[in-house]
């Protein structure tokens, strides 16, 4: 049913690579590699070839230990870093006919101000701990063009209540915050704009068990209730089955495996995913 | 002294060079355009960008007027234009309608400037977005892509903390629709001078390296709110205890006899021409 | 007759220029230019240095003019240059060419052509020398007659050898990679301002124009944790190099062709920091990296700081300051910072007056929003 529909994003054989690359594993076919690294010219392949359809609606888990590429894939996804090469389509965004990749500095900025949203693992990185916890909100409906102050204070409290931020604290800086605590300022303000899609990089990691639940009956409770696509990434499987309606495998840069995350649970395919899916249990 | 400097200090190259800048600047409204600013025998940071701009372009028939903090009095505006006098012997002025060059530290004059003149405004610190962003790195590329989320987030942030825009003087504007432009620390209420002025507007950051301008008749707005719009300073119903005037920015000045604080224009040349008008006037009923 | 301006502002200015003279001359002694040229060399080199302009008798007049302040020496220099048309650009210094006064490696003992230890204060007593207190011209006179014979009887055996660079031994020993030669048109931060990320033209010029102190306390920062690096000093040499710039008439740029125009003192510092460098097969290997100082006259410390700060800057590692280029290049300058310090003296009568006005009106908006709530408890109670 899901398939009949157009998806939200496409990423096409996407490519990140960190070095020059040298003969030995320049041809990606004939690629000689030590796990995602050439020891010839000590070019890391980050990502490769990594393709997958996100549909309205859907959550996509990507797991994968660290180094494998998932996060990396995730800063490509938001221009924080440029791919190397590939192909990425937004429904949202002229209707999916461009490839974001090839617009300008000045598109890919619109497209983050207005049709993404992204929290990171470092709250460092996707907030300002200094300004005030509504301002950080504000922020992102500043740079989407509102300038009306009752606006981004009425969406901004309405945000931070239904990430359960005190009303008295959101004017409070993100700096005197709990880690739980910034990570749900961090969730309010990718949803600021009303985003179509949103990244999760590892947003849980880090916090208190107890917290880590809160967070992510959060994260479930809004896609619900907004409707929105998610690309979640994680080491933790535990966090994937619970979230994700599929889930891809990533291993030295290569997706490995991919289906419905039950399916990959139940009946892991490949070694690495049947190791990984052991060590949950 | 036994050497002879040049007239308006420089060699002839450098104020080329500075010219050259200056007509970039014009030619972008609100840019800021690099220029290797030379050192002056006056301290970075006392107006060596507006001293720059005033040799550059002072010629033997400009009469000059410089003024400090809306004085030609203060010690460096008497400064600035002895410097400018000495090496360039032309005539200056405290008259704002006689000057075809007029200097300043953080006033525009009250009396409205006209075609022909240029005002020249000295900047310390010419970066709008600074205190949002430190790296000059990265603030190019935020002019470069007009995301000015950052200048409107900072007001915002006033609001939120202060309940109103707090910027005090320097309150950033928006230059012909794409740059926004530090005004250099004139207080609110000049502002709107700014908008659709008359004459040229240059401004020189010397420590900071940067040349930029309003050129005439160009469109500027003070950044605000939808519901918060910017607001300039109040002094309500007070008047001039000098000249009687109102509606022009005032300095606030204690008496500490009868203890209680009086207002006197701060536009000081503005402030003397009223009473002259005002006792002329009186003298021809009297007659 | 009507009203006009009071000319407090004029007139203060001029009596205070007054009394600055009079501080200068008060005790009826005057400084003699040739004297402060002849006997402050180590204020003089640091001036040159730091205004980015190489004349002695300049730079004692400036020292005479600013009473010693070596801050306003500068920038009287500095606004002196101002005013100095660019005729030339020299051609490239070669320091291989230096009239060696002083030179020594804290990386070899024995390096080709020795140390040379030259002048220096390095090994002497800081002991006040109150003997100098009455020291006179006939003793001076003295004294150098003695030295200029003692020279006599050593030799004057003409032009000593060029010596041997040390980094030219590391090279030929393969533990230095031979830095590429960097053949680009230096930039001219004087001419054209400073970018970034900048050229290494440009920070080495920004660098070798800063301020003595500030360059040095940067680059003690840098090897004492902000920054980690342990470097060693692997030549420094002082000594006067020739300056030569292209027939201004002809076309070429041939060395045949090239007009001497003088020599200028230099210290030159080429400091050594071990490096990591990525081998084929994953290895690693270590290697030496150079950090170079440069800069007009004798001041081993700014010329040493200098060479560690080149190297930091180079490594743009944004947890240390040390490796910020914005943080270190645009904070280092005499003129500017000092510049910027002393603006603060300026009236800032109307930016407080607009402060104020802020400050009221958000105390008004606290006060009625306090009555409000006020209000509100009333009505509650009521």
């Amino acid at each position: 049913m899901i398939q009949s529909e157009q998806p939200m994003i496409s990423v096409q054989h996407l490519n990140k690579q960190f070095g020059p690359g040298c003969p030995q594993c320049m041809n990606p076919g004939s690629r000689k590699l030590y796990k995602n690294f050439c020891t010839v010219c000590h070019t890391v392949y980050s990502c490769q070839d990594v393709s997958f359809d996100l549909y309205p609606g859907e959550i996509i888990g990507v797991v994968g230990e660290s180094g494998s590429g998932k996060s990396t894939m995730m800063r490509c996804l938001y221009f924080d870093q440029e791919a190397t090469s590939g192909e990425v389509y937004l429904q949202a965004y002229k209707d999916g006919s461009r490839n974001l990749f090839a617009e300008s500095t000045q598109q890919k900025r619109y497209i983050r101000n207005h049709l993404m949203g992204k929290v990171y693992q470092n709250p460092m990185l996707g907030l300002r701990m200094d300004f005030t916890s509504i301002g950080n909100i504000a922020e992102k409906m500043i740079a989407a063009g509102s300038r009306r102050v009752s606006e981004m204070e009425t969406r901004g409290m309405e945000l931070l209540e239904k990430v359960h931020i005190p009303i008295h604290r959101i004017k409070e800086a993100p700096k005197h915050f709990s880690g739980g605590m910034q990570q749900r300022v961090q969730i309010a303000k990718a949803l600021s704009n009303r985003p179509p899609v949103l990244l999760l990089d590892e947003v849980t990691t880090g916090l208190d068990l107890s917290v880590q639940a809160s967070v992510l009956d959060l994260i479930k409770a809004l896609q619900r209730e907004l409707g929105i696509s998610i690309v979640l990434v994680s080491h933790d499987l535990g966090v994937v089955r619970m979230l994700a309606d599929r889930t891809l495998v990533m291993l030295d840069g290569r997706v490995v495996e991919e289906g419905l995350t039950d399916q990959i649970l139940e009946d892991p395919q490949e070694a690495y995913t049947q190791q990984l899916v052991h060590s949950l249990l | 002294m036994q050497i002879n400097y040049n007239f308006a200090f420089f060699d002839e190259g450098s104020k080329r060079e500075i010219r050259r800048a200056t007509l970039k600047a014009i030619a972008i409204p609100g840019y800021q355009v690099p220029f290797a600013s030379r050192e002056m025998p006056i301290a970075r940071g006392w107006g060596t960008g507006g001293l720059q701009l005033t040799l550059s372009l002072v010629g033997r028939d400009d009469i000059v007027k410089v003024i400090d903090q809306g004085s030609d009095e203060s010690v460096n505006a008497v400064s600035i234009k002895k410097l400018v006098q000495n090496t360039t012997d032309i005539r200056t002025t405290d008259e704002t309608a006689q000057a075809t060059l007029i200097q300043s530290r953080h006033r525009i004059p009250e009396i409205p400037l006209r075609a022909g003149q240029i005002l020249v405004l000295q900047v310390p610190m010419p970066e709008p977005l600074r205190m949002y962003e430190p790296r000059e790195a990265e603030t190019k590329k935020l002019h470069a892509e007009k995301e000015y989320s950052g200048a409107w987030l900072m007001l915002f942030e006033q609001i939120m903390n202060y309940g109103s825009m707090t910027t005090g003087a320097d309150h950033p504007v928006m230059v012909h629709d794409r740059y926004v432009m530090a005004p250099s620390p004139i207080p609110k209420f000049d502002n709107a001078k700014l908008n659709a002025s008359e004459a040229l507007i240059l401004l020189g950051a010397g420590r900071e390296k940067k040349i930029y301008a309003v050129p005439p008749y160009t469109k500027v707005v003070s950044l605000d709110f939808e519901d918060y719009p910017f607001e300039t300073e109040s002094f309500e119903d007070r008047s001039c205890r000098l000249c009687g005037s109102t509606g022009v920015f005032m300095d606030e000045l204690y008496d500490d006899v009868s203890g209680t604080a009086y207002f006197q224009c701060n536009d000081t040349s503005y402030c003397l021409e009223r009473m002259n008008e005002q006792s002329w006037r009186e003298g021809a009923e009297s007659r | 007759m009507g009203y006009v301006a009071v000319k407090g502002g004029t007139l203060a200015i001029e009596e205070s220029l007054k009394r600055i003279k009079f501080e200068r001359i008060k005790q009826g002694k005057v400084l003699d230019v040739s004297r402060i040229e002849g006997g402050m060399r180590g204020l003089i080199d640091q001036i040159m240095s730091e205004s980015s302009l190489y004349d002695e008798t300049l730079a004692a007049l400036a020292i005479k003019q600013a009473e010693g302040s070596p801050e306003e020496a500068v920038f009287l220099l500095r606004a002196y240059r101002s005013t100095l048309p660019r005729k030339h650009y020299s051609r490239a210094v070669h320091t291989r060419e230096m009239r060696v006064e002083r030179r020594i490696s804290a990386s070899f003992k024995d390096i080709p052509g020795g140390q040379i230890l030259g002048a220096s204060v390095d090994y002497s007593h800081r002991l006040l020398d109150f003997d100098l207190m009455h020291e006179t011209d006939e003793d001076a006179a003295r004294w150098l007659k003695a030295f200029a014979d003692d020279l006599g009887s050593v030799n004057e055996a003409g032009r000593p050898p060029e010596l041997m660079k040390v980094m030219d031994y590391l090279i030929e020993q393969g533990l230095m990679i031979s830095p590429a030669d960097d053949n680009t048109e230096p930039d001219d931060v004087t001419r054209k301002s400073i970018t970034f990320p900048a050229s290494r033209s440009q920070k080495l010029q920004v660098l070798t124009r800063g301020q003595t102190g500030t360059v040095t306390s940067l680059a003690y920062a840098v090897i004492r944790g902000y920054g980690a690096l342990h470097p060693t000093v692997g030549e420094l040499r002082v000594g006067s190099v020739p300056v030569c710039i292209d027939d201004p008439l002809g076309s070429g740029s041939d060395d045949e062709d090239s007009y001497y125009i003088g020599e200028i003192k230099v210290t030159e510092a080429e400091m050594l920091m071990s490096a990591a460098v990525a081998k084929e097969q994953g290895g690693k290997e270590l290697s030496f990296e150079i950090g170079y100082g440069l800069c007009y006259g004798q001041n081993e410390t700014k010329a040493i700081a200098m060479g560690i700060l080149d190297h930091s800057l180079e490594q743009g590692d944004s947890r240390f300051p040390t490796q910020d280029q914005e943080f270190v290049l645009y904070h280092i300058d005499s003129v500017e910072s000092t510049g910027f310090m002393s603006h603060l003296k300026l009236p800032h009568y109307v930016t407080f007056q607009s402060k104020m006005n802020d400050v009221r009106k958000t105390k008004m908006g606290a006060a009625a929003s306090r009555a409000g709530e006020k209000e509100e408890v009333e009505e509650i109670c009521k």
